[in-house]
């Protein structure tokens, strides 16, 4: 794969004035003082509103749609089926990631002929107001025949098990292979010890605190649409829903995404109902506004996970790691969305391998079509799935040989020296040093007194566990060539444009987006510390396609490596003009002028000089500027990466178990990540909390079950836990440095290490736990009957949660 | 609409919500609306219209007559928790009010609502039958008081007639410890099992909530108790105590599962009252 280049990191060659600091996200106070402006609140003069009737049933045929008594209700607009999509040549619902012999069955934004899922959208009521909306699609009467579902991966790859799509014969949408299989059988051949794990990643809803919502406008004399969305990346949906589905011309498409209430990936994708709203404000020359329900969100946002897995890890006697194999069913769901293909394989067998020198890894998905809500990135996309069985089988590798579960990772870590590492599933880790980072947790921890005081309490009855999680992963997908011929239909590139103003103030346009990242505050530090201008100078604008050049949008980590790096390049160009016009208006070389503080002056000569407002204005004045310079002050640039990013670390979660209810508590978790040089470390805190609790959440409560019918038993937050502040202790967090050699930040990103990372060790706590109960694993997630059927010894009990 | 349609009506007095009742048997009164709202949204209940009580000041207050508590329906669960009157003659109840919901169900729900609804989950109903409460019962035709042993009658089922509001709640001073343990459900934090114990000169009283379709006494563990509230009785008084036999099951806990848990809570809470 891709050599790395010469680094192009240079470490600043004095203290930083903005970059570094812990400064308050500028962004807050307007979201803790209920001012933040999200699409839901935008409202336009004659509005009207769409109210989705969704499919009662996993899997159906669509008969007669009878939707008289709804179109006689007054102020009724509309009602809208999959025929009149059809009708109109609206284009399916696009699939952005191709893998060989990939089955994409047809997606249509309103169902036609056959409903696939729960939730899936059989008719629209576009009416006046909401609440009448809402109370026509309860008066639509449509014949729907039920069919046979499946809702379990491994079930619809079963003999005679209910087809999905005719498209996709047995219900397989890709079989995906990496590595070296022959290498991987010749080491299990030498290995002393073979462990093995069957391990179930089971399926979340990501639910953003802002369910998803879409207001189209139609302007009829210029043919222009308008889209206000909830959206991680407007020009994605600009060039997915002009350019394929709706065949609107892209200049004649606004995508806006104003403030963004969290995505967690689930905002990234193209929707049908942003395909609704578009066509229906066309037809009806009227603005629609469409905004989920919670309950909607639930069978209607793409959600996350989904593996069954088996996995076997080769060992030698004295625990040196030879190779792994994997066999992944990946449930997709019942189409194929924007990145779904991406995440079960490249962003998942890519990371098998993990921080470990492993003599072969080889991993082989299936990707199946289920009748339940479309699979796609979940923060961490991938990852959290591949560091989860990794370290897992890992840790039972530990157990089942008696070893210290910190010293057989020690043991297996890629040495320093040995970066870039190229590892055998076809990544080259760009630097990492990743003991540092498990001494300095294992130091935070206490970890040999925990160990004694875990020894002492298993006498008395007393279950603590200890969990390990010693993760890589990958962020900031690149380059665009690379990910090309990986199957992406998109480039992995980010732009940039600072606009100095004549007054000195300048905004930053960016591609990437924020929709709780913070890039208001930390592209404004780095903008800020380029010239040592005041942080409130600057503006960061992001999220509307009318204003900002082109760009990919925000998911994978890849804001501050990939736009923050455009955005550092970009800086450098107005850098490099402004200290041309500030040497031609102080009479000196441009080689003699440096910049500090909003000054620009001459090397060596503390009096005089000009500010950065004086260069800004001249600049624009244009009365006298160097001989043929160009009049303004304002560069863009579209960076490229050489290659991901590799953030490391060392998570370690400490749990305890209530020996009469099986209830889990954590009672410690320390972290140790390395995201190279931390732009603010406020922010990268907030980033790993929110990251941990989340993966917390998959461990201990969350999880989205179907029936065998296909019906979500976990539709509300009265069945569907999320993690509550209180469900957690105080995190204790730390930081290890190391640069990423080859971009200009160094920055390695931190917005889904938390994630991927916190899942692995909280469940390795608990199974720790669980070994003074005789079991080497129990899959997550840990509810407390389960976790007490397992300290009764009832493993039998847990159907496919246990494997011995 | 979210709902499906219904008329709203504030009832100005207490005679004026009885007669609006009286008149309107599909409506519904609406209190907190903590239990009720949540249903509509969901459309499991589509009441044709709402009389709204919350502002009665008839059903506010929280009074002692003797050794009697009385504390009227529309009584918060976040009063309940910081009475000092409530604190002085039944703390079981603010033992109970802490784990209801989070602040703002606290702030909103009421101790009527709690009554009239009768969810199998809520907590109210176990330290009630514990500490032998009573319900003022009002119809456009007259009051009665019912005795919480004859009033929950099943899951969502009580003694409240047609046309009846519950006025107050009678609390007989507590003589005694009491202690409220509860095992939530983690997404809804409604009670999975709840426990209530009351140790009191006349003997010690259990009861149970959350388990099965209502709230019960947990006589065999009070049986067993007897007076000895050792720490050896108190354990093998709970230990296996509880028959899964009539108990809810679901995905989240089995039958079997609550049984072990009410033996558990109910040593917990017996642990607190000796
Ligand atoms: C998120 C959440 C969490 C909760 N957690 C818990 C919990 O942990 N434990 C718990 O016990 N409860 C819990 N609840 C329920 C809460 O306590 C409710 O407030 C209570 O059950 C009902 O009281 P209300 O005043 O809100 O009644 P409403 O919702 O207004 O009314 C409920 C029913 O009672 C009737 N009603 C109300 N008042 C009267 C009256 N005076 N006379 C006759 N009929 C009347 C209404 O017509 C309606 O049918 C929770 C609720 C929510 C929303």
């Amino acid at each position: 794969m891709t050599q790395l280049p010469d680094s192009n990191y240079k470490a600043p060659d004095g203290p930083q004035k903005y970059i570094g600091k812990a400064v308050k996200r500028v962004e807050d106070p307007r979201f803790i003082t209920g001012q933040g402006h999200y699409t839901d609140d935008i409202n336009v003069h004659g509005q009207l509103h769409a109210a989705m009737l969704r499919s009662p049933y996993a899997h159906a045929k669509i008969g007669q749609i009878d939707a008289s008594a709804a179109l006689a209700l007054k102020g009724v607009h509309a009602v809208l089926t999959g025929q009149d999509l059809a009708d109109a040549k609206v284009g399916s619902i696009p699939t952005g990631w191709l893998l060989p012999d990939l089955k994409i069955p047809p997606h249509p934004a309103i169902a036609h002929g056959e409903v696939h899922y729960v939730g899936d959208i059989v008719a629209v009521v576009i009416a006046e107001s909401r609440a009448l909306a809402e109370d026509a699609v309860a008066l639509i009467e449509v014949d729907l025949e039920p069919l046979d579902a499946v809702s379990l991966g491994s079930q619809a790859l079963a003999q005679g098990a209910a087809e999905v799509h005719p498209e996709a014969p047995g219900n397989v949408a890709f079989n995906w292979e990496i590595g070296d299989a022959a290498a991987a059988d010749e080491l299990f051949k030498q290995a002393d010890h073979v462990v093995s794990l069957k391990i179930r990643n089971h399926r979340l809803v990501p639910n953003a605190i802002e369910p998803r919502a879409s207001l189209a406008q139609y302007q009829r004399s210029s043919e222009e649409f308008t889209l206000h969305t909830t959206s991680q990346n407007p020009h994605i949906h600009r060039l997915m829903l002009a350019a394929f589905v709706l065949g609107i011309p892209e200049h004649k498409l606004r995508v806006i995404s104003p403030d963004v209430g969290g995505g967690f990936g689930s905002k990234i994708f193209q929707y049908p109902e942003e395909v609704i709203v578009l066509f229906a404000a066309k037809k009806l020359n009227r603005p629609v506004k469409w905004a989920a329900r919670r309950s909607e969100s639930f069978v209607s946002d793409m959600q996350g996970r989904d593996h069954e897995s088996e996995a076997q890890l080769a060992l030698s006697k004295d625990g040196k790691m030879l190779a792994l194999k994997v066999d992944t069913i990946a449930n997709m769901g019942a189409y194929l969305t924007t990145f779904a293909p991406a995440v079960p394989t490249y962003l998942y067998g890519t990371l098998l391998n993990g921080v470990y020198k492993f003599g072969a890894v080889h991993a082989k998905v299936t990707g199946v079509f289920t009748n339940t809500v479309p699979v796609d990135a979940y923060r961490g996309a991938g990852r959290p799935e591949a560091t989860y069985l990794v370290e897992r089988i890992v840790s039972k590798a530990a157990s089942e040989l008696g070893m210290d579960a910190a010293e057989i990772r020690r043991k297996n870590f890629i040495q320093p020296e040995d970066f870039p590492y190229q590892t055998p599933v076809a990544l080259v880790y760009d630097s990492g040093n990743y003991e540092p980072a498990l001494d300095k947790a294992l130091g935070m921890l206490g970890y040999q007194d925990l160990l004694k005081e875990q020894a002492e309490g298993r006498k008395n009855g007393r279950y603590i566990g200890i969990g390990f999680s010693t993760y890589v992963e990958a962020c900031g997908l690149a380059p665009s060539a690379l990910v090309g011929q990986l199957g992406a239909q998109a480039g992995q590139w980010e732009s940039a444009v600072v606009r100095v103003m004549p007054t000195g103030k300048i905004e930053v346009l960016t591609g990437s987006h924020s929709h709780g990242q913070g890039h208001e505050t930390t592209f404004a530090q780095i903008a800020a510390e380029e010239f040592g201008i005041p942080m409130e100078d600057v503006v960061i604008v992001h999220g509307d396609t009318g204003k900002m050049p082109f760009g990919w949008g925000t998911y994978g980590s890849r804001s501050a490596a990939v736009g923050g790096s455009a955005l550092k390049m970009a800086l450098g160009r107005i850098k490099d003009k402004a200290t041309k016009i500030a040497a031609h208006l102080l009479e000196a070389a441009p080689e003699d002028i440096e910049v500090a503080d909003g000054q620009f002056k001459v090397k060596g000569v503390p009096e005089g000089g000009k500010s950065f407002f004086d260069v800004a204005l001249m600049a624009h004045l244009a009365h006298n500027l160097p001989e043929g310079m160009e009049p303004g002050l304002e560069a863009q640039y579209m960076y490229d990466p050489k290659n991901f990013v590799y953030p490391f670390g060392t998570h370690i979660a400490v749990v305890e178990l209530d020996a009469d209810t099986g209830h889990v508590k954590m009672i410690k978790y320390v972290c140790v990540d390395d995201c190279g040089p931390l732009i603010n470390p406020l922010v990268v805190e907030g980033q790993v909390h929110g990251g941990i609790a989340q993966g917390f959440g998959q461990a201990i409560l969350e999880e989205t079950v179907y029936d065998e019918e296909g019906n979500m038993l976990t539709g509300s937050f009265m069945e569907y836990s999320m993690p509550r502040a209180e469900d957690l202790p105080m995190f204790e967090i730390d930081h290890t440095v190391t640069p990423s050699p080859h971009n200009p930040l160094g920055v390695k990103g931190i917005g889904e290490s938390g994630t991927i990372a916190s899942t692995a060790a909280v469940a390795n706590a608990v199974n720790d736990a669980l070994r003074a109960f005789g079991h080497h694993h129990v899959d997550m997630p840990f509810t407390p009957e389960k976790v007490w059927r397992a300290m009764k010894g009832g493993v039998q009990d847990l159907g496919q949660a246990a494997d011995d | 609409m979210y709902t499906t349609p219904f008329d709203y009506h504030r009832a100005v007095n207490l005679d004026d919500a009885l007669k609006m009742l009286a008149d309107n048997p599909d409506a519904k009164l609406l209190a907190g609306g903590h239990s009720l709202i949540p249903t509509m949204k969901l459309r499991l209940a589509s009441p044709s219209a709402l009389i709204d009580i919350s502002a009665l000041d008839e059903l506010r207050g929280i009074r002692t007559d003797g050794d009697m508590l009385i504390l009227g329906a529309g009584v918060t669960h976040a009063e309940l928790l910081y009475d000092k009157t409530v604190a002085e003659y039944a703390p079981l109840m603010p033992d109970m009010a802490r784990w209801v919901g989070d602040p703002m169900v606290r702030n909103r729900g009421t101790v009527g609502g709690v009554v009239a609804h009768a969810d199998p989950a809520a907590d109210y109903p176990a330290g009630l039958l514990t500490l032998g409460a009573s319900f003022k019962l009002k119809s456009a035709g007259g009051e009665r008081v019912v005795g919480v042993d004859d009033y929950f009658k099943g899951m969502f089922e009580t003694a409240l007639q047609e046309g009846e509001i519950v006025t107050e709640i009678h609390i007989p001073r507590q003589a005694g410890k009491g202690a409220y343990e509860k095992f939530r459900h983690p997404a809804s934090h409604y009670a999975i099992v709840g426990v209530a114990a009351l140790a009191s000169p006349e003997g010690v009283k259990v009861a149970m909530t959350g388990a099965g379709p209502k709230a019960v006494r947990l006589t065999q563990v009070e049986q067993a108790i007897g007076s000895d509230l050792s720490d050896e009785n108190i354990k093998s008084a709970t230990e296996n105590a509880v028959d899964a036999g009539s108990l809810l099951s679901d995905r989240f806990a089995s039958a079997e599962y609550r049984a072990h848990l009410a033996g558990v809570l109910a040593k917990r809470a017996l642990m607190r009252v000796k």
